[in-house]
C-alpha cells in the first residue's frame, strides 16, 4: 500500500492536467505554424481520434493498475482522465461535423446511416455522453454509488465501439487498430477475470451458509 | 533529351527552414510523449505527420511541350504534390513514402512487354522516354479517398507504347505490374497488399489521348514518391489506378485482375471511374477536399468522369456505371 499524501495530490493533478492538455497544445502550435502538412483535417481527425481511443484505454486501465500496483490514490484521477477521453471525443466530432461535413446534416445522416465505421464512431461517442454529464460528485450522490457505477461501465462498450471504429475505417493494414483493440481485451478480460473470481467466491461463501445452518 | 546537371550545392543539403521549425516541433512533441508514457505508456508512436522529405530541386527535363488537354487550374505545390501521397509499397501512412522512397533506384530499369503481342521484348527506361516528345500534362487528380490535386506530370501518352509493343488484334486489356522488390519497399514483406500490385485498363482506354505514362513532375524527372521512373496517369479514373513504378505491360484479351478489387470488390471495381453519384462504402464521392487549400477551405464537388466527360463519356456509352463501377 502507498498512500499518496493529500497535499502532493493537488499539484499532481495539475502536472497530469497539463500533460494531458499536451496532444491539443502540439496540434494548435501545428496548426498556427502551418505544419499540419498538406491536409490539415485529416492530421487532425487522426490525432483527435487516436487520443481519444488512447484516454479511454488509459482510463480503463486506472482500475487494474490500481489494484495490481496496490495504488488506491490512482482512482483519485480517473475522472479527469475519462473527462479528457470525452474532450479528444468531442474535437474529434466538431472535426466531422465542421471541417469535414460543413454541417450538412443530410450529409451526416446518411454517412451514420450508410457507413457502418460512422455508425460506430457515432455510437461511441454517444455512449460516452450519460457518462461525462454523470461525471460529478453530485450525480454520484443522485444516483447513488452502486447504480452510478453500472451506468459507468458504458465505458466498456464505448472504447469497444471506437476501437471498430477504426478497425472498419482503414483501408488496409489492422496493425494500429488491432494495438488498441488488444490493450482494450487485455483490460476487458481483467474485469471479466475478477467479476469471476467475485461471483465464485460468493457462491462459495453461500454454499457455506447454507451448509453451516 | 536533354539534362542538366543540377547545381554544386543542392538546395537539399541546405538545412531548410521546416527542418530547424521540426527540431521544435520535436520538444514540444516528446513532451507530450513523454506524458502519454507516465500516464500508461499505451500509446503507439506519435509520427510527426507533417514532416516533409521531398523538397530539393531534381534534375530538369527539357524539351517540354504544352498540352491542349492540360487545365488551367492552379497546380497543387510541388512540397504537397510530393509529400503527401499512397504508396502502399513503402507505408499506409500518407506522409511517409516521401522518406521512404528516397533511395528507391531507378535505374538500371527496364520494362517488359508481353502476352499478346506481334514479339514480347524488354524495353530500356532511357529508350522509352523517347518513344514521344515529353508534354506538360496539368491534370486533375482525385483520390478515392476524397482528396483532390492539380498535378503537372510531365509524360507522353500510353498509346505511344502500345504502338510500339505491337499488339495482336485479339488484345483487348493492357495489364501493368509494379516491380516487386522488398529490400527496397518495406511493405512488400508484410501482407498488406496482393503484392506486386497490379491494374489493368481497357484497350480504348489505354489508347485514349488522355491517358499517359508519366516521367516527370513540375519540369522535373518524377519524384521516387510519385512513382519513378515510369507510372500510369488516367485523370478521369480514382488516383489508384495510376499504377507506380511500372515493370511489365501485358496485353490480354481477358479482363486482368487489379489490387484494390482483389482486396475489396465491392469497393474498387475495375474501371473505377470517378463518379460523383456512386456511393462508396467508406467515403462519399459527392465532394473533395482540394490539398493546399487550408483548414477552413470548402470542399469541391465531385465532376463525372472527374471533368473529363466530353473527352471520355463515349468510352462507357450503354454501359449501367452503378454495376460497372
Amino acid at each position: 500500500m502507498n498512500p499518496l499524501p493529500e497535499k502532493l495530490l493537488r499539484p499532481l493533478k495539475v502536472i497530469v492536467f497539463l500533460v494531458c492538455l499536451g496532444p491539443l497544445s502540439v496540434l494548435t502550435w501545428k496548426a498556427t505554424h502551418d505544419l499540419l502538412g498538406a491536409n490539415p483535417v485529416d492530421v487532425i481527425t487522426r490525432s483527435t481520434g487516436k487520443w481519444t481511443l488512447t484516454f479511454l484505454t488509459i482510463t480503463l486501465s486506472v482500475t487494474p493498475l490500481r489494484k495490481l500496483l496496490s495504488l488506491p490514490w490512482l482512482v483519485r484521477f480517473r475522472r479527469m482522465l475519462g473527462l479528457f477521453a470525452f474532450f479528444y471525443g468531442t474535437l474529434h466530432l466538431t472535426t466531422y461535423v465542421w471541417l469535414d461535413k460543413f454541417f450538412d446534416v443530410h450529409a451526416m445522416l446518411h454517412d451514420i446511416y450508410k457507413r457502418r465505421f460512422i455508425t460506430a464512431g457515432m455510437t461511441g461517442f454517444t455512449l460516452m455522453l450519460p457518462l461525462a454529464l454523470t461525471s460529478t460528485a453530485g450525480w454520484i450522490r443522485r444516483l447513488g454509488g452502486k447504480r452510478w457505477q453500472k451506468l459507468h461501465r458504458l465505458i466498456y462498450f464505448s472504447a469497444a465501439a471506437g476501437v471498430v471504429h477504426f478497425i472498419w475505417l482503414v483501408k488496409a493494414d489492422l496493425r494500429r487498430p488491432l494495438t488498441y483493440g488488444s490493450v482494450l481485451a487485455v483490460l476487458l478480460t481483467y474485469r471479466a477475470a475478477t467479476w469471476l473470481i467475485a461471483k465464485k467466491r460468493t457462491r462459495t461463501r453461500q454454499a457455506m451458509a447454507v451448509t453451516s445452518a | 533529351m536533354l539534362i542538366k546537371k543540377p547545381e554544386d550545392i543542392r538546395s537539399s543539403e541546405i538545412t531548410s527552414k521546416s527542418n530547424y521549425v521540426n527540431r521544435r516541433q520535436f520538444i514540444t512533441g516528446a513532451v507530450a510523449a513523454a506524458g502519454a508514457a507516465v500516464a500508461g505508456g499505451l500509446y503507439l508512436r506519435s509520427g510527426s505527420a507533417a514532416e516533409s522529405h521531398v523538397e530539393a530541386a531534381g534534375t530538369k527535363l527539357s524539351g517540354i511541350v504544352k498540352s491542349q488537354y492540360s487545365t488551367t487550374e492552379k497546380p497543387t505545390s510541388f512540397k504537397d504534390i510530393t509529400n503527401y501521397n499512397n504508396y502502399y509499397e513503402f507505408s499506409t501512412d500518407k506522409y511517409e513514402p516521401a522518406g521512404l522512397a528516397k533511395d528507391f533506384r531507378t535505374r538500371p530499369w527496364s520494362v517488359a512487354i508481353d502476352g499478346m503481342v506481334k514479339k514480347p521484348k524488354t524495353l530500356d527506361i532511357d529508350s522509352i522516354l523517347k518513344l514521344a516528345p515529353l508534354e506538360e500534362r496539368i491534370y486533375r487528380h482525385r483520390c478515392v479517398e476524397g482528396w483532390s490535386m492539380v498535378i503537372p506530370w510531365v509524360g507522353f501518352p500510353l498509346s505511344a507504347l502500345i504502338n510500339k509493343a505491337e499488339p495482336l488484334p485479339s488484345a483487348k486489356f493492357v495489364a501493368f505490374q509494379t516491380i516487386l522488390a522488398p529490400d527496397q519497399m518495406p511493405n512488400q514483406k508484410r501482407a498488406v497488399l496482393d503484392w506486386p500490385y497490379v491494374e489493368g485498363l481497357r484497350m480504348d482506354e489505354g489508347m485514349h489521348p488522355l491517358t499517359i505514362l508519366a516521367v516527370g513532375l513540375y519540369d522535373e524527372v518524377l519524384p521516387n514518391v510519385d512513382g519513378a521512373p515510369l507510372r500510369l496517369v488516367v485523370p478521369w479514373k480514382y488516383g489508384f489506378k495510376g499504377i507506380k513504378a511500372i515493370v511489365k505491360i501485358s496485353f490480354t484479351d481477358k479482363m486482368p485482375p487489379t489490387t484494390w478489387n482483389i482486396m475489396a470488390p465491392d469497393e474498387y471495381g475495375f474501371y473505377s471511374n470517378v463518379n460523383p453519384l456512386k456511393d462508396h462504402p467508406r467515403w462519399s464521392q459527392k465532394m473533395e477536399r482540394r490539398i493546399g487549400e487550408g483548414l477552413l477551405a470548402p470542399k469541391h464537388p465531385t465532376l463525372m468522369f472527374n471533368g473529363y466527360a466530353d473527352q471520355v463519356a463515349g468510352l462507357y456509352s450503354g454501359m449501367d456505371l452503378q454495376k460497372n463501377y
